[in-house]
């Protein structure tokens, strides 16, 4: 037993080593995935990179769409513990509202219905745009914030039962949605005046809303959140909440006030994704399961309650929907029938190394 | 929460089979059918759901999706229209089934296992809705209109023409899986499985592998989730990608919380809560512009979802234990002692 004084220094020695990096067969695996990634990746983009460029434009803003939506997702869980799972609902109900309101209010067919000029005869102004996106994203709000005080309020801190309150929520919402506007697949007109596309350098094309608007947007909004959440009051709070929502209680802030704002702004975030998607996609039954589906993937890869993992989630799953749907192609077999795969193995890829997801803390 | 061993419990166990066993002498085929067959094999699958929830915590949205996988399997490995149509034995493609679904189950549990509470739910309702996307994008695996014209095993003859047969060998299943599962729950697996759902921490430190646990349990989830498959592919005779999507995910979650998250038998109290009020809701409900009408059943579902989940967490079994517990409280413990409670003194006991 010569050796019995330095035992305790060993295991001591690699507990240090294993927490700073250590190539475990998991990460080895995972680092073997990335660069086989890359390499196609690389491969695809030398044969057309105008393609690619467009290609990757699509998942660009595609991620800037996830972004929007699932930061609103996060924000509420990151302060609440509430996975809320009308959050597609509220996203599809925002685009639905938006779009009632531009069709009741603002369709101005131009010239007697003589529609000379072909299908799309109305003529929309910057303001039928701009005042249904604005009403329909407070009203969804405010919709949010009933959601939060009547059914969740009172069980805080059950966090199943909350899921499976907004789950029946969200089943009600479906139902009524359905019910209310049909099961065609409906837009929302952009203003005339925007330009269709707009030109890159190297003779690039890509769409105008999809490139500057949803971009532009998310953008802001990523800005606007990390000012609001690092700049202000409000959210030092949320910051506090985060960590202990107990103490920032105890210090005598109201906390209920600041989870009516989260749950506010949160909802917001989810309408003001719906508008946007609404333009840019469509909005359909079905959208909200398949942004629900959008928002878990972005906070499960990123972690929940993180900003910056939901950029970097969103990102993600943006970049590998828009490659996986156009790039699965090897030689002659086409397997982009199975891009979902993809996505799926991307999630699988992030949990096998962290569980909790990149920017994922312990609750 | 576990179901206690008393004599009584077997009694009505019995009796409920009895009456089930009857049911076809007194009901019509219809009945039989669409409400009783339905009930039991949708509680095969909420049972898959409510063992991983009431014994290892873990509230899983994945099941429907491997049963999805497991229906998906056995269709496409015999003679049908659409898919593969590989025109294998029904009996073969029913061990494959079971095989592949218990293979895709234990994978997404591996993944999964090492989450808990909300983020495993989470996750299993990514992985649920993602086999969901996968056999509505892969047309040659799900056919354009599904896949129909199943040929189902000798055992169940062809339920078009007599759903006796079915009814009865989903009867037998049903009441294989809650006697397996019941039985499962009291072995060293079932009791280090309760055991980590309350205590993870003082498990691990006791030398138990808490994920592998996890793993093997949602493994044999997966295999009662496999034979909901089968028995909903040999219900419908077919099987689309529409059958397996996220409001089927939703209607089984909502069938084992309408009976009960922490009582097996909630399963098919739920499933037969289910299918009655989806047939007969449309008939009493009333038109009330576009919010109400026969064609709102999920609108209903909801509701009655909802106020469950609002008033009784433990369902409407935990609804009847509540009830009976104050009527016989002077013969029986005081009040409180059903639930957690009961659990933890019986986990001591063993």
């Amino acid at each position: 037993m010569s050796g019995a004084p330095q035992t305790p220094l060993a295991p001591a020695a690699t507990s240090e080593t294993s927490r700073r990096f250590e190539w475990s067969p998991r990460r080895i695996a995972v680092a073997l995935v990335a660069a086989a990634v890359g390499i196609w990746l690389i491969a695809k983009a030398s044969e057309d990179l105008r393609q690619f460029a467009v290609v990757s434009l699509n998942g660009i803003t595609l991620a800037a769409l996830f972004f929007v939506v699932a930061s609103g997702f996060t924000l509420i869980f990151g302060l609440m513990r509430v996975v809320n799972m009308a959050h597609g609902s509220l996203y599809l109900f925002g685009g639905y509202l938006a779009l009632e309101m531009q069709d009741s209010w603002f369709k101005e067919e131009s010239g007697l219905g003589l529609s000379l000029s072909g299908t799309g005869d109305a003529e929309y102004s910057l303001v039928s745009w701009v005042v249904p996106l604005l009403l329909a994203i407070l009203i969804i709000g405010v919709l949010g914030m009933i959601m939060q005080q009547v059914f969740l309020r009172w069980n805080q801190g059950q966090d199943l039962r909350q899921a499976l309150i907004t789950i029946a929520l969200s089943v009600i919402f479906a139902d009524q949605m359905l019910a209310a506007f049909g099961g065609i697949s409906k837009d929302i007109k952009t203003p005339t005046a925007w330009p269709e596309s707009i030109t890159l350098p190297g003779d690039v094309r890509f769409g105008f809303f999809r490139g500057v608007i949803v971009l532009g947007a998310a953008l802001l909004i990523g800005l606007a959140l990390w000012w609001l959440i690092r700049r202000t009051r409000f959210g030092q709070i949320v910051r506090a909440g985060v960590d202990d929502r107990d103490m920032v209680s105890a210090l005598g802030i109201n906390v209920q006030l600041v989870f009516a704002g989260a749950f506010f702004l949160g909802a917001v975030l989810a309408g003001l994704g719906g508008v946007l998607g609404g333009t840019m996609i469509a909005l359909a039954p079905g959208e909200d399961t398949s942004f629900l589906l959008n928002s878990l993937i972005v906070v499960i890869i990123g972690g929940m309650g993180s900003l910056g993992g939901a950029a970097i989630g969103a990102l993600a799953l943006g970049l590998v929907d828009a490659y996986a749907d156009v790039y699965l192609i090897f030689g002659d077999t086409d397997l982009t029938n199975y891009s979902i795969l993809v996505t799926f193995g991307l999630l699988v890829l992030v949990l096998a190394v962290r569980p909790l997801g990149l920017f994922g803390r312990p609750a | 929460m576990t179901p206690s061993t008393g004599r009584s419990n077997w009694q009505v166990l019995a009796v409920v089979v009895v009456a089930a066993a009857l049911a076809p002498l007194v009901f019509t085929e219809f009945f039989v059918s669409v409400i009783l067959t339905k009930s039991l094999w949708l509680g095969v699958a909420a049972a898959s759901l409510i063992f991983l929830s009431a014994y290892g915590g873990m509230v899983s949205l994945a099941q429907v999706g491997i049963y999805g996988v497991a229906g998906m399997t056995f269709a496409n490995l015999v003679a049908a229209d659409g898919g593969s149509a590989a025109a294998w034995s029904p009996w073969l493609a029913l061990v494959a089934a079971i095989v592949v679904g218990v293979a895709v189950g234990l994978g997404f549990g591996a993944i999964a296992a090492r989450s808990v509470g909300i983020y495993f739910l989470m996750i299993t309702l990514a992985f649920s809705v993602l086999v969901y996307y996968f056999f509505s994008q892969v047309t040659t695996l799900s056919g354009f209109g599904g896949v129909n014209n199943l040929d189902l095993p000798s055992l169940v003859g062809s339920p078009g023409q007599d759903p006796t047969r079915l009814y009865y060998t989903t009867l037998v299943i049903a009441v294989l899986v809650f006697l397996a599962l019941r039985y499962i729950s009291r072995t060293p697996f079932g009791l280090a499985l309760q055991g980590l759902r309350d205590e993870p921490a003082r498990m691990r430190a006791l030398g138990f592998d808490v994920t592998r646990h996890r793993i093997l349990a949602f493994g044999l989830a997966a295999l009662i989730a496999s034979i909901a498959g089968l028995l909903s592919v040999w219900y419908n005779g077919r099987i689309t990608p529409g059958s397996i999507n996220l409001a089927q995910t939703i209607d089984v979650l909502i069938i084992a919380v309408i009976g009960g998250l922490y009582r097996l038998e909630g399963a098919w109290v739920g499933a037969l809560t289910y299918a009655l009020l989806d047939n007969y809701s449309r008939e009493w409900t009333p038109t009330f512009g576009d919010v109400l009408g026969p064609e709102r059943f999920n609108t209903i579902l909801g509701v009655v979802f909802l106020v469950i989940v609002l008033l009784s967490p433990g369902g409407l079994v935990g609804l009847w234990e509540r009830v009976r517990e104050r009527l016989g409280t002077s013969r029986n413990e005081p009040p409180g002692a059903v639930g957690m409670q009961v659990e933890t003194t019986r986990g001591g006991q063993l």
